[in-house]
């Protein structure tokens, strides 16, 4: 029945991996049983921890390694048996692989001199992508003479110099600092919109994956936990794991005590009675991690009679200019975290001090154990 | 920093370049004031206590490389700049024939003729002293290389010189009985010092018997020994020669005939000479001049002749005259197949031709062994780099292997294989590819040098390239695939020519280690697949021909310097790395 569904998605789609395995050593899987298919135009971030299997998801799509079985379908045809270079799908490594023994203009020739090109129109194109990166004055330099910034432009110009429908970018961003990387991923995103180009982009970090995609698909074990528009997955985490894994995240376990429709009362394993949404439980007595944002928890809430709300005593108090940050210990745990705007005013609260805690509901949501 | 732009009062000033005391500028001023006489916390200048530290550091870095740097200095510098010293170095004919050599200057070989009865005179006194030394084959050896025949000449001629002054002394014995004593000749030409010294010397040495080897006293020539020029070189001469040689003093010996000879010739020259000496040894010198006339003359040229018939050919003489500079080109005109001639430089015959084609040989056996290794090293290399750990490190033993096992095992087994009933042979013949009658020569030839030159070589052109294969990232040939490059261009557009430094590094050893080998070609080359340094052991160990061989080993290291310079230009040697 899945499958059937899978189908009519993949039918349309520019790019689709259907029920894709992958193992390097005929021992463990790598890749388990993955499903994805992508429209024409979208930027697709796969967030995922270390050893997941992204670059692993990306290689197969390029080329570089075969999938142990499934298929794989680019513009609806299969590419399995299709060598790399065959593909036309622009790539962007971590670490650049910009040539060392060519110019900046060299490596951006290369793609247009294998594909056969005439001089003029070669060097009108590579003119183009490096005005498009910024960086025209840089062609006659070599690559050691840039630095990583510039580099990583390169690697994008060189990427897109011969206008290829479909880039894959494996942690592109990773080896540069903070503010050089949110520059860089408001250009990437932006080139990528305006050339209308269909994006694979490999991180780990979730900010990245958050503020430039269209879609997430957060990646464990190597399976596809989730795939979602970012403030899905933020705000509707299917699993403890994304919820875990995307943004900050308060987690309770305990044992379903009844559900009714959209809400559900969870006993705690320190005996506490809480509200919860049910995601993953579907009947009384099923063990349960509930999971509530920091911003969500409410100090000493006015909510409804019949509401439940837990004590909590503060432990840790901390000052970050636009919020505060109180730690608690809440249920016997004492890693709960509380987040407050700093607004005129809010209480600021003092370690020792006890108080209430509680939350609407369906902020809190009963998840896998 | 300003006051150029203060005279240019065209240039614009920027707000920033206001020359006058602005309250930035006089900031500006005082912080380079203040650099200028900065200080180091005990009050030196900092300039100053900066240069002492440093110097104390490289002085410690000197004295830590203080060992190798000696090291290297006593094993190797010293060893090449002797060896590059020996190649033009020719003292021993002006050492071992002085007199001639002087002598012979007034001559001249363009006019054919045998030289005056001046250079025999010479050539018999050197002769004389150095036959006595016993230096006069060691001279004929050394000329021998020049001109064939000349070392047994001066054999012959160092049996029978000695005979030559004969005939005087034993004129002058029979006139006066003294002159057979070692004691007349000292008491006339040393000093009563000298005499003393020695006679103290002599009892030292009979107490001391055979463990005693105090050198005897230096021989003084006495102040009337002058008036005999002759006598006082050849006695002294005489007079050191017994005190090296045989360890014994002038007052202990007979004189050699050329002091009688010599002494004769004095006194016919200076009859009043005799003057000169006081007592016994003044009247014993007056008899003497008395019995000149009855003293036979001496024709030392036709003695010479006599001896030996070479020496009326003016060739000999010329060739001795040749090679009479103490610093000579001749061993560099042999090492090009040259000879210096009396002529001046002609080719050698035709036959006796071989270093050029030696050195030929080498450098172009060298090419195609370093070529071979690239060829088969290559694809191991990128095996070695590219194979999963566990057979890469399988592969690497095999590659280290040929290093565990001795040279000459090696190059015995390539003979076992590649000999016309060896094992490559007989399995081309049962698999009928070669007929039995006409078995592949493949050893004792260039073939065979080449193939045993490459096994052994192979490792040093593998190992380079395989620690640069090993710093290409692969995400360099999957880049240039994902842009569009088929396996082969991206192997030669990418991945090659990041390889090139280790191939440089591997053919600049392969080639040098090559260029330089010879166990392996004297064994597997035979005759047609030597190298120049065969001919170099050759010449150090059984011709010992050392200065040839210093000079065909410095046209060598020459021509290693020049492959090198000219892969500098060509490459780069920056361009050659042997890892990271
Ligand atoms: N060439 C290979 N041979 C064997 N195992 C491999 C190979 N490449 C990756 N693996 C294994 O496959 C798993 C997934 O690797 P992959 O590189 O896809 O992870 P990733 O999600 O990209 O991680 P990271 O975020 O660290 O880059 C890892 O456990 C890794 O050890
Ligand atoms: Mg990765």
């Amino acid at each position: 029945m899945a499958t059937s569904t899978a189908d009519a998605a993949t039918k349309d789609a520019f790019v689709a991996f259907e029920r894709v395995q992958k193992s390097y050593d005929g021992e463990t899987l790598v890749v388990k049983d993955l499903n994805l298919a992508m429209p024409k135009g979208e930027f697709l971030t796969m967030l995922g921890p270390s050893g997941s299997g992204k670059t692993t998801c990306l290689m197969m799509l390029a080329g570089f390694e075969t999938a142990t079985h499934g298929e794989i379908k680019l513009d609806g045809q299969p590419i399995n048996n299709i060598p790399p270079h065959k593909r036309g799908i622009g790539m962007v490594f971590q670490n650049y692989a910009l040539f060392p023994h060519m110019t900046v203009a060299e490596n951006l020739a290369f793609p247009l001199e294998v594909r056969k090109i005439g001089k003029s129109d070669r060097e009108a194109k590579i003119k183009r992508a490096l005005d498009m990166v910024q960086m025209g004055n840089f062609g006659g330099r070599r690559p050691a003479q840039l630095s990583g910034g510039q580099q990583q432009r390169i690697a994008l110009a060189r990427a897109l110099v011969f206008e290829p429908e479909l880039v894959l970018m494996d942690e592109p961003l990773g080896a540069l600092d903070k503010q050089l990387r949110e520059t860089l991923q408001f250009e990437i995103t932006r080139l990528a919109h305006d050339l209308g180009i269909t994006v694979v982009y490999v991180t780990h970090d979730q900010t990245e994956a958050l503020t430039m995609s269209d879609r997430v698909a957060v990646f464990d074990d190597g399976r596809i936990q989730q795939l979602a528009p970012p403030d899905e997955l933020y705000e509707a985490p299917k699993n403890s794991f994304v919820a875990q894994f995307i943004g900050e995240n308060n987690t309770l376990d305990g044992k379903v005590e009844r559900i009714e429709g959209d809400r559900c009362a969870v006993r705690l394993d320190s005996g506490e009675m809480i509200d919860a949404k049910p995601v993953n439980v579907t009947e009384a007595g099923q063990r349960t991690r509930v999971s509530i944002r920091p911003e969500r928890v409410e100090i000493d809430p006015e909510l409804g009679p019949d509401a439940h709300t837990l004590k909590a005593e503060v432990l840790e108090f901390i000052y970050m200019g636009d919020t505060f940050r109180t730690r608690l210990r809440v249920a016997g745990q004492d890693d709960f975290i509380v987040k407050t705007r700093n607004r005129a005013d809010q209480v600021r609260l003092n370690p020792g001090q006890t108080v209430t805690i509680g939350w609407l509901p369906q902020d809190c949501r009963a998840l896998d154990a | 920093m300003t006051d150029t732009r203060q005279t240019e009062g065209t240039v614009p000033l920027g707000p920033d370049q206001f020359t006058g005391p602005t309250p930035d500028n006089a900031l500006r001023d005082a912080d380079r004031d203040a650099k200028a006489s900065m200080v180091a916390a005990d009050g030196t200048p900092l300039k100053a206590s900066l240069a002492r530290s440093l110097r104390r550091q490289k002085l410690r870095a000197l004295m830590l490389v203080a060992p190798l740097l000696i090291f290297v200095l006593v094993t190797f510098i010293a060893p090449i700049a002797d060896m590059l010293f020996r190649s033009v170095q020719n003292e021993i004919v002006v050492d071992t024939l002085p007199r001639t050599v002087a002598a012979l200057q007034d001559w001249d070989y363009e006019s054919g003729e045998v030289p005056g009865p001046a250079v025999f005179d010479a050539m018999t006194r050197d002769m004389m002293v150095a036959v006595e030394r016993k230096e006069h084959t060691r001279l004929g050896s050394r000329l021998n290389y020049e001109l064939t025949g000349i070392s047994s000449l001066l054999r012959q001629t160092g049996r029978d010189v000695e005979d030559i002054g004969e005939v005087q002394l034993d004129a002058m014995v029979g006139l006066d009985p003294a002159w057979e004593e070692p004691a007349t000749w000292a008491g006339m030409l040393t000093t009563p010092d000298y005499r003393e010294a020695a006679a103290e010397w002599a009892i030292r040495a009979d107490e001391g018997g055979r463990l005693f080897d105090e050198p005897p006293p230096r021989m003084e020539l006495a102040e009337a020994a002058q008036a005999l020029p002759l006598t006082a070189d050849a006695y002294t001469d005489f007079a050191r020669t017994i005190g090296t040689e045989s360890q014994d003093s002038a007052l202990e010996e007979e004189p050699w005939p050329l002091v009688y000879m010599s002494l004769v010739q004095d006194l016919r020259q200076f009859p009043a000479a005799a003057d000169a000496f006081e007592g016994d040894d003044g009247a014993r010198l007056a008899a003497l001049v008395e019995a000149l006339p009855t003293i036979p003359e001496v024709d030392t040229r036709a003695a010479f002749l006599e001896i030996d018939e070479e020496w009326a050919d003016p060739q000999v003489w010329g060739t001795i005259k040749a090679f009479s500079p103490p610093y000579t080109p001749g061993y560099f005109l042999s090492a090009a197949d040259l000879t210096l001639t009396p002529d001046g430089v002609e080719a050698m015959p035709e036959d006796e031709r071989i270093y050029r084609t030696l050195f030929l040989r080498t450098i172009f056996m060298s090419l195609a062994i370093t070529f071979s290794c690239i060829l088969l090293g290559y694809p191991v290399a990128w095996l070695l780099a590219n194979l999963p750990a566990r057979q890469a490190n399988v592969l690497m033993i095999l590659v280290l292997l040929p290093f565990w096992t001795s040279l000459l095992v090696r190059t015995s087994a390539w003979k076992v294989l590649l000999q016309q009933q060896g094992v490559i042979n007989d399995i081309l013949v049962w698999l009928g590819l070669v007929g039995d009658a006409n078995r592949l020569v493949m050893i004792n030839n260039v073939t065979g040098t080449i193939i045993a030159m490459t096994h052994i070589l192979l490792p040093f052109m593998i190992l380079p390239l395989y620690s640069v294969m090993k710093t290409i990232p692969p995400s360099y040939v999957r880049a240039a695939k994902s842009l569009g490059a088929t396996d082969f261009t991206a192997f030669r557009r990418v991945y090659f020519p990041q390889s090139v430094p280790g191939i440089g590094a591997g053919s600049i050893l392969v080639f040098i280690l090559a260029i330089g080998y010879y166990i392996t070609p004297e064994i597997v080359g035979g005759t047609k697949g030597v190298f120049i340094s065969n001919r170099i052991a050759y010449h150090i160990s059984t011709s010992l021909n050392w200065g040839l061989a210093a000079a065909l080993g410095s046209i060598l290291l020459v021509a290693v310097l020049i492959l090198y310079w000219a892969y500098d230009r060509i490459i780069g040697i920056d361009n050659v790395k042997l890892g990271g």
